[in-house]
């Protein structure tokens, strides 16, 4: 019988669901503060009590930048809240560094990664930087932006999609953006809604759908 | 002329979004095609040092609380590689599953089986310089779930793992061996075969320790390079 030790099935292991049952293991409290030390990410109301080993983010240096706030819903095909999906980030630091092999030191400050379980009513929250503008394929220069993951129950494999701002700079020229159709485009992009607060939505499916990628 | 993928894109053992026997995907899976999109900078970089984000390494899941836990006592080890066989060395494993009697530890888990007050069921392990890692937990139970009539989740380990890059992200589950509810499960069966044998543990003699714990073996192995233009 061939399993996973079989080297003639050796290969990319297959995506499966993270299921409904991910909150008292895969967020961590902070996870979606990328510059505070809150508990915002986690769900610990889901965990009973005695068994909330959740990691607590330590304290950061100071990060330079914009401080913003992004806030969305997650929805399903039926226009219903996901209350078990999980959200993740990853994104270049204000100068438009992501953090690397080669330049170890930015990690500490800003870690570029983030992570949110959904509340009841779909709703996940990151405190971030806006992040400065990183090169695209050949000569380009890409519109500030944030990748995003979406993982769920219901959800086989992750989605990915990204998150532009309205008002960012070099938009029309973006490298990415160009290949997606006009028409869908506004749903890869972040709406002010206050000061420092930017909504952006996920629809998984139906109408104003998400546009995703296959990266 | 584009700039060829840091990563190799998805296999053919990659499973479908919409999977229609397990339910829920019909309402959660996009229904337009993904963009396919050039790997840029974004895609190609990831986190560091997850370790430092995640939390350090919690690698014996039996070790959580006062007593000891109810059930079958494992061990599951192997290896993170890419598909070209290069270890993942210091990368972050999460692990979660449910006890022994197939319950987890989670506020909406209703079913009816005991909770185990000394398991939690979560953990993480860190690669060595090998790719190596190996976790102590005990055997998950199989448990029912309202997909269809009279369906029963196989005994399974769920497994979380970032990689060197965005593009690198992996989560699965694993199985054990001779599991007759795999073959009847929707999620397992979204992987057509012969790959969804890539998510099923070996049981392994070398890995088990002789009057303490069964050991099992399951590699992970992420996307890898992608094609250079020369093999294109
Ligand atoms: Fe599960």
């Amino acid at each position: 019988m061939a399993d996973n030790q079989s080297p003639e099935r050796f290969g990319q292991t297959p995506w499966q669901t993270v299921g409904p049952f991910f909150h008292y293991a895969l967020p961590w409290k902070g996870g979606a503060d990328l510059v505070g030390t809150s508990d915002l990410g986690a769900r610990p109301d889901l965990i009973p009590s005695g068994h909330d080993l959740l990691h607590v983010a330590g304290p950061r240096g100071p990060v330079a930048g914009d401080i913003i706030e992004i806030t969305g819903r997650v929805t399903d095909g039926a226009g219903e809240a996901v209350p078990d999906a999980l959200v993740e980030i990853w994104q270049a630091d204000s100068a438009g560094r992501y953090p690397s092999e080669a330049d170890p030191s930015l990690a500490p400050a800003f870690p570029g990664f983030g992570r949110a379980a959904t509340d009841e009513d779909g709703t996940f929250r990151f405190r971030t930087i806006r992040p400065g503008r990183v090169p695209g394929p050949g000569n380009s220069l890409q519109a500030s932006h944030i990748a995003v993951g979406v993982l769920g129950r219901g959800l086989i494999k992750r989605l990915v999609t990204r998150l532009y701002f309205e008002d960012g700079e070099g938009l029309e020229d973006d490298p990415i953006l160009g290949l997606v159709p006009a028409a869908r485009r506004a749903t890869l992009v972040a709406r002010r809604a206050g000061d420092a607060l930017w909504r952006f939505d996920i629809r998984l499916r139906g109408e104003h759908e998400t546009v995703f990628f296959d990266i | 002329m584009a700039e060829p993928d840091a990563y190799a894109r998805e296999d053919a053992g990659q499973p479908p979004s919409l999977h229609p026997p397990y339910k829920s995907t019909s309402l959660r899976s996009p229904s337009r095609p993904l963009v396919r999109i050039p790997q840029t900078l974004t895609e190609t970089t990831g986190p560091r040092d997850a370790a430092g984000l995640m939390g350090p390494a919690m690698a014996d899941l039996t070790a959580h609380h006062a007593g000891v836990p109810q059930g079958q006592r494992i061990i599951v080890a192997g290896r993170v590689l890419d598909e070209r066989g290069r270890p993942a060395a210091n990368t972050l494993v999460e692990i979660w599953q449910a006890n022994a009697a197939g319950r987890y530890i989670h506020a909406k888990d209703q079913w009816d089986a005991p909770i185990d007050p000394n398991f939690t069921g979560m953990g993480r392990v860190i690669t060595d310089a090998e790719g190596r890692y190996q976790f102590v937990t005990v055997r998950p139970g199989a448990y029912p779930w309202g997909n269809h009539d009279n369906a029963w989740r196989p005994s399974h380990i769920h497994l979380s793992l970032l990689g060197p890059a965005f593009a690198t992200r992996l989560v699965t589950q694993m199985y054990f061996p001779d599991d007759p509810l795999i073959p009847l499960d929707p999620i397992a069966c979204a992987v057509p075969q012969p790959f969804r044998d890539r998510l099923v543990a070996r049981f392994d003699l070398d890995t088990t320790r002789p009057s303490w714990a069964l050991g099992y073996l399951f590699d992970l192995v992420l996307r890898g390079p992608g094609a250079t233009p020369m093999e294109a």
